[in-house]
């Protein structure tokens, strides 16, 4: 029987010649990554454990992103803790503020995860990474201690899905709208601890970004990791990274065997996708932009881990250009990385957001899980391009969040309510 | 092990957004933690369960976050063990990680109701319901789960590989 790519990730590092779904393994990781939330808690037990003694320093990443630049006194006292770990241990991927940005922005970008490997994180969207053709898998904070100590993390052996997509995009659809669309029809717990593996002719005409909000939503499905295969397009964007034209690693790419066992399979057309909404309060609740009905909106969201990357800031600015948020929307742009921002101010595209009259902000978590920079309040109504819409997810109980991809967010904003590019 | 205890029942999809919402994420502290337990899903949760009551969900129980507040405070909160359809695979990893103790079974959960007492036979796989009768399996765990739950969770199998 022929393997999955993350069977083969798997096994190759186990130092098995094949796995099977259910088995066991512990592997070794090649990086493990935490953000300061996760850190904190996951430094709490190395302490209680009596552990001072990191197994690699090389091989961690930290990244305090979720309530930074700290927003208030108890979010600096958890950076500071973090801080002082990164010094003690010398972690060598410690992203200051205004060094990094988004940790599923930044560890792709500067060559921190590299194909073939395996990365566990201390944040469920770790599976972002998987863009690049490596198994990176959320954990909590327990399992990142243990990997910090001893450098291993135990597996299950995840049974895999495959999703094909074919044929020609429409107009403003993206990779946020091929998985929106997806979590429709699978739904929520879909592709439950599974590896979802994305195929198809489709990502040959889209940038990487796309494939980076796709494996970003996997954990939407309830997936482990969300991998891409490796093409040129994966190789022209790790090898430009910083890390590798400093230090050129040897890396492995995977590909699936033929007769790979696939416990789903699906093959969309993609041809007849229009821009899809997730509703609330779940991302599975989702129908076509054409069919939501006139819904006024208070606060648009456009950029975060699933879609602050440059395309689709680009994807925006195209529908912003020239034109004024409507008078009483907040609309807040959140670029993945400083490297993003900075392109964005060298290119102008910070002064299209500007002058449309939104907010440029720095690289954060924050609006996304109620942390800052735009909470909502009671009743409010957000349209966001990022990637959970649960019940007070994004601040009051009572208020809504609709998630889309960051051109039907930016015809939003000047609508004021939830509506097509094509309306403008 | 016999868990005893009163049934606090939720349905399908419970996110650890709603057990442990974002605004409480930067606690560690666990008594801090139990204080806001289920906030989002239910503001009277506290008041409504005792020490070792157990919460019986359906679906895709703690999916979302990764967050490990959402399971340390439902173990700070006094619950003393969950059983569910089917759980989200990280919040299954975190319990068993933290030594919370979970467990799988359809059966269980679609013939038990709020308050119902149950009682749960650790090792001997079984679940029984005592207001309404009925006897049901939960799904074994593999070999190398039972031996970190055995270790009270993942830091007794980590002095283990550190050879302490």
């Amino acid at each position: 029987m022929g393997q999955t790519i993350a069977e083969k990730i798997i096994a190759d590092h186990a130092g098995l010649p094949t796995v099977v779904p259910g088995q066991i393994v512990n592997v070794p990781v090649d990086m493990a990554m935490a953000n300061e939330l996760s850190a904190a808690l996951s430094i709490k037990e190395l302490n209680s454990w009596g552990v001072d003694k990191v197994f690699d320093p090389r091989k961690i990443c930290l990244v305090p992103d979720h309530f930074t630049p700290n927003k208030d006194l108890n979010a600096a006292a958890i950076a500071t803790t973090v801080r002082a770990f990164a010094q003690k241990h010398d972690v060598r991927w410690y992203f200051e503020v205004g060094r990094g940005g988004i940790e599923h922005a930044v560890l792709p970008e500067e060559g921190v995860i590299l194909p073939g490997q395996i990365m566990v994180g201390g944040d469920s969207h770790t599976c972002t990474a998987g863009a690049l053709n490596c198994l990176a898998t959320g954990v909590g904070s327990t399992d990142i201690a243990c990997a910090w100590a001893t450098g291993e993390v135990w597996l299950k052996v995840p049974t895999s899905a495959a999703l094909e997509y074919t044929g020609k995009l429409r107009p403003h659809v993206y990779g946020k709208d091929l998985i929106l669309y997806t979590l429709g029809d699978l739904g929520t717990p879909g592709a439950t601890y599974m590896s979802i593996e994305y195929f198809g002719d489709v990502f040959d005409n889209l940038p990487l970004a796309d494939r980076f909000t796709m494996a970003n939503m996997a954990i939407e499905a309830g997936g482990k990791c969300g991998i891409f295969r490796f093409d040129e397009k994966t190789k022209d964007f790790v090898e430009a990274t910083p890390r590798f034209i400093a230090e050129r690693p040897a890396y492995h790419t995977f590909a699936p065997d033929a007769d790979a066992a696939y416990a789903v399979s699906r093959k969309y057309d993609v041809t007849h996708i229009e821009p899809q909404v997730a509703c609330p309060f779940s991302p599975d609740n989702v129908k076509p932009v054409s069919e939501i009905e006139d819904i006024k909106i208070d606060q648009v969201v456009i950029g975060c881990c699933t879609n602050g990357r440059l395309e689709d800031l680009q994807r925006a600015a195209e529908i912003l250009r020239g034109r004024q948020v409507e008078k009483h929307v907040r609309a807040i742009i959140i670029p993945g990385s400083q490297r993003i921002a900075r392109i964005a101010h060298e290119t102008g595209l910070s002064n299209i957001f500007i002058d449309a009259g939104c907010v440029f902000s720095t690289s954060t978590c924050g609006p996304c899980i109620g942390g800052h920079m735009g909470v909502l309040d009671a009743d409010e109504v957000c349209v966001s391009t990022t990637n959970r819409n649960f019940r007070g997810r994004m601040g009051h109980l009572t208020s809504e969040v609709y998630l889309a991809n960051t051109a039907v967010a930016a015809a939003s904003a000047i609508m004021g309510r939830i509506g097509s590019p094509d309306e403008l | 092990m016999i868990l005893k205890g009163r049934v606090y029942r939720v349905g399908d999809n419970i996110n650890t957004d709603v057990i442990m919402p974002g605004r409480w994420c930067h606690l560690t502290d666990e008594a801090e933690l139990a204080k806001h337990c289920m906030e989002d899903h239910d503001r009277d949760f506290l008041q409504k369960i005792k020490p070792g009551d157990i919460i019986v969900a359906d679906e895709n129980f703690g999916c979302g976050s990764s967050r490990e507040v959402a399971p340390l405070s439902i173990k700070a909160a006094g619950i003393g063990a969950i059983v569910a359809r089917t759980y989200a695979r990280i919040f299954y990893r975190n319990c068993i990680n933290i030594g919370l103790p979970i467990f799988e079974s359809p059966a269980c959960a679609a013939a038990t109701g709020p308050d119902d007492g149950l009682s749960i036979d650790v090792f001997g796989g079984k679940i029984i319901n005592h207001t309404r009768g009925g006897e049901f399996a939960f799904a074994p765990f593999p070999e190398f789960m039972k031996t970190i739950m055995d270790k009270g969770g993942l830091q007794g199998w980590v002095m283990e590989r550190l050879g302490r």
